[in-house]
């Protein structure tokens, strides 16, 4: 949360910065290269040309999360691998945003009941934006989770929250 | 070489060590006791008219009936000491090596194949089997705390692990985001 979030009351300013920020920030998703497993061959896919990330300014794959601004988990989370999946996660710079690709990640999926090895779910690990099931999904399906994430932070506000406002009529 | 032939050059070479001999069906194999299996193992590989020099796996075993676990080692010969042609003939056999499951010691081969030391590496972790002189005895999947071994039949699944709740009900994996 930076300085300027959640001190204006809604007005044309706060909008028009917040239609402005949230426009570059929606139009430019950089996501993490993060492939676990086989749903990373429909990721690759969705990076190729035919179905173009690039189309949504999402085609940045960064090799760091340093750089990155979505982590999609495409692919099974292991317990092992669940304590490096939170230290990347940590490593992202706000504002970040995590996708749960393939039925693995949403919860288990096929692994729900005799993997005593997989992570029941990656929102167990790391609080997650946009769940797309499927095992694995389409590119298709991966390109609408983006477009639903634009969705998402096109809605944000800088404005002074509900909550905020609630306190601070009790405070008074 | 025919797996009948190198039952009976088992036989006559090691005589009562090979405990069990099966020559029929698809997987044709020698048990072996697992304190001369090093030796029967150099013999293998070494013999001139074996030669069994690719181990091509390793695979774990848990007969919890017999209260037994085991170690069957596929072995392929693979001759190429003849510029011309690689493959001269292949001849392919496996070895069982069976010891008690409350004490699951058997001796490692990872200086007669250097393949063994992964796989033996891999038996360790999912049935617990220790290898005697192992080089370097570690789990190779599961993490290094991991409790008990995946692949016995009367593993227990973990309900936590580094507080990750690790059930298959539904009510505990719910999400508390």
């Amino acid at each position: 949360m930076s300085w300027i979030e959640n001190r204006f009351e809604e007005g044309l300013i706060v909008t028009s910065l917040d239609w402005a920020i949230n426009w570059g920030r929606s139009s430019s998703i950089w996501p993490m290269t993060f492939g676990l497993a086989c749903c990373a061959i429909e990721m690759m896919a969705v990076g190729a040309s035919r179905f173009d990330i690039d189309r949504f300014g999402a085609g940045a794959f960064r090799a760091t999360p340093r750089q990155s601004d979505l982590m999609i988990v495409a692919g099974t989370v292991t317990y092992k691998m669940a304590s490096r999946l939170k230290r990347l996660y940590n490593q992202m710079p706000d504002p970040k945003y995590v996708m749960a690709m393939g039925a693995c990640t949403v919860g288990g999926g096929p692994y729900f009941k005799h993997g005593y090895h997989v992570v029941k779910g990656v929102d167990l690990v790391v609080p997650v934006d946009i769940y797309i099931p499927g095992c694995p999904p389409r590119p298709e399906a991966l390109l609408e989770g983006l477009m639903r994430l634009q969705d998402k932070i096109r809605h944000q506000t800088r404005a002074k929250s509900l909550v905020t406002k609630a306190k601070e009529v009790a405070l008074a | 070489m025919a797996p009948e032939e190198i039952g009976k050059l088992l036989v006559s070479e090691f005589g009562d060590d090979v405990v069990k001999m099966v020559v029929e069906g698809c997987h044709p194999y020698a048990e072996i006791a697992p304190q001369r299996w090093p030796d029967v193992a150099t013999f293998l590989r070494d013999d001139s008219r074996l030669r069994m020099n690719l181990l091509r796996s390793i695979s774990g075993l848990d007969l919890l009936a017999d209260d037994k676990l085991a170690c069957v080692y596929d072995l392929m010969t693979v001759c190429l000491d003849t510029p011309t042609v690689l493959i001269r003939e292949t001849s392919e056999f496996a070895v069982r090596v069976t010891v008690d499951r409350n004490d699951p010691v058997m001796p490692t081969v990872s200086h007669v194949w250097p393949a063994a030391d992964w796989h033996e590496r891999e038996a360790y972790d999912m049935f617990g089997i220790v290898f005697t002189d192992h080089p370097d005895l570690r789990r190779i999947l599961c993490p290094d705390d991991w409790e008990g071994y995946p692949l016995r039949k009367d593993y227990d699944f973990p309900l936590e692990y580094h507080g990750i709740p690790a059930t298959t009900e539904f009510e505990l994996t719910n999400p508390r985001h």
